[in-house]
């Protein structure tokens, strides 16, 4: 529909060799304005510095004020991961039980409504009084990513199409083949958007704890280089949790798409 | 008759709650903490008794009257979230409107964005604190910081997926400028760029308290982590509750915004449902 008139859009037509462009030329802006003076070097390490840092910090042996990488990378990856796990099983048993039930959704639908937006920090002071680090960083993990996965089922199971429904119930399909034909198919969509949301928000709060309450992790390790005054390895082990979260993104979206690669919304981005 | 029904159904479960909390919050305690423990967690009765005093009320001490932590910390905190959630909404949208309408430019920069918006905000917060010093000017940048990036790619999202038959009517009657862009572009991304904007909500309001915890004098968390430092847990559990609160409030303005913004859009949704 454009003319294609300028480099760009003729490179353009291949978004993915785009893509890489724009961070390489992000990383040299990075690289290049801390180093003409634009941004302040000793707070805006150049890139380069950066990665020698994370390459100092990958090679660098545990001591006990600071944990080694490896030891940081497994401790978050634990919080986190368990903490979604229970999250989305507790937010699809429970959605699913109070979304089919309509009195329930109903009757809960307030205070449903009343926690949700309730900011996960606010606990936090309370959390630590009572429970060690690691369990006050996991109970918020899970509150937040609970209600994303919560909501989503929700929608899933209050989506089923009536006349499907209808044609169900007329011909006496039993509770088993419901759920398996009915909700199944109608909710799933929904479930794996409530997974990716709950991946990335219990991500978050992974780091959010370690770096706040002190729990073992990233977090921490990025805490304690700031308290040092070691900017590049603070940096450094940002970008390692931003590497992660686009991990996690793309990982749960291809997921997304071979499992639903039978949904009309999945099949109808193939031809381009 | 119906509506009766329906405000029972609305108040029944909270009203429950907060009756069996009210008479039992401190045997329920008892039963699940070990003796200890149980200092940390005070009853409802007690965290309400010391609310107002806490957070509305004048304070009176012995060196003279204190104003109200209201005015001198909720209200700063709030205003602080204002501010860096705007901000990010202005900037959030626009940026969003011109990557979003030019293809080779969401190309070049969609790795770029999916990255920063992976980084946990909380993260940037010593960044932020090194680059910018302490004050206001901090607070805010880390608000803006963490809100901007849902805005930001749900715009780009709601901007791309623009009908295309739309488009060619404007181009046909020629439509374009300002009013392409108000009355098409940002008409068509609404619905999207609410989304983002409800994400980027919950995420300030976690920023505006996190921006508190260090080196501040003031605000919402700074207060809130005082009491915990001092062994106050009625206040500080009162604390808790307060942001609880502004939580719920800011999520039914935001609802309330929402559906005047958005009336055409559920309108059509209804409209949709209901002929197919």
């Amino acid at each position: 529909m454009t003319q294609p008139s300028s480099v760009l859009s003729r490179a353009g037509r291949s978004p993915a060799l785009l893509g890489l462009l724009g961070l390489v030329a992000f990383g040299g802006l990075l690289e290049v304005l801390p180093r003409i003076g634009v941004l302040p070097s000793e707070y805006f390490p150049p890139s380069s510095r950066i990665l020698v840092a994370l390459w100092h910090e990958l090679g660098r042996a545990g001591t006990p004020a600071i944990p080694a990488f490896g030891t940081a990378l497994g401790d978050t990856l634990t919080t986190w991961l368990t903490g979604l796990a229970i999250a989305v099983a507790g937010g699809a048993v429970v959605g699913v039980v109070i979304g089919s039930v309509p009195l329930l959704r109903e009757l809960t639908a307030s205070s449903i409504e009343f926690l949700r937006p309730i900011p996960s920090v606010a606990l936090i002071p309370g959390l630590v009084v009572l429970y060690t680090d690691v369990v006050s960083t996991l109970v918020i993990v899970v509150y937040a990513s609970f209600w994303q996965m919560l909501i989503q089922v929700l929608y899933g199971v209050g989506d089923v199409d009536p006349v499907a429904r209808d044609t169900a119930r007329s011909y006496r399909l039993g509770v088993l083949h419901r759920i398996r034909y009915l909700l199944w198919p109608t909710a799933l969509p929904y479930a794996l958007t409530g997974i990716r949301l709950s991946a990335a928000v219990a991500l978050i709060l992974t780091i959010t704890g370690e770096l706040i309450i002190g729990s073992p992790g990233l977090g921490e390790n990025i805490n304690l280089a700031y308290t040092a005054l070691d900017a590049p390895t603070m940096y450094a082990l940002i970008v390692v949790t931003g590497l992660i979260g686009v991990v996690a993104n793309t990982l749960t979206r291809a997921a997304e798409r071979r499992i639903l690669r039978w949904h009309p919304s999945v099949r109808g981005e193939i031809p381009v | 008759m119906n509506v009766l029904r329906r405000i029972l159904f609305i108040v029944a479960l909270p009203a429950t709650a907060f009756v069996i909390l009210w008479f039992f919050s401190a045997d329920i305690r008892d039963e699940l903490l070990p003796r200890q423990k149980r200092f940390f967690l005070p009853s409802l009765p007690k965290i309400l008794e010391v609310f107002p005093d806490t957070w509305l009320l004048q304070r009176h001490t012995p060196a003279g009257d204190l104003p109200s932590r209201l005015t001198h910390d909720v209200v700063p905190s709030l205003i602080r979230l204002g501010e860096g959630y705007g901000l990010a909404l202005l900037i959030g949208v626009a940026l969003g409107v011109a990557i979003g309408s030019s293809r080779p430019l969401r190309a070049l920069l969609e790795p770029v964005l999916e990255f920063l918006r992976a980084i946990p905000p909380v993260a940037l917060v010593p960044v932020l604190f090194l680059l910018a010093g302490i004050g206001d000017t901090t607070k805010i940048l880390v608000i803006i910081s963490g809100c901007i990036w849902p805005i930001l790619l749900n715009t780009v999202e709601g901007v791309r997926g623009v009908d295309p038959t739309l488009a060619d009517t404007c181009r046909s009657y020629r439509v374009g400028g300002l009013l392409r862009l108000r009355t098409f572009i940002l008409r068509s991304a609404s619905p999207q760029i609410v989304t983002g904007a409800r994400q980027a909500l919950s995420i300030g309001i976690i920023l505006m308290v996190i921006s508190e915890l260090k080196a501040s004098s003031e605000g919402l968390g700074h207060t809130i982590q005082e009491f915990t430092e001092g062994f106050q847990y009625p206040q500080m559990w009162a604390g808790v509750l307060l942001l609880g609160l502004i939580g719920i409030v800011l999520s039914l303005l935001f609802r309330l915004v929402e559906r005047r913004v958005l009336v055409w859009y559920h309108g059509q949704r209804v409209a949709e449902r209901a002929s197919s």
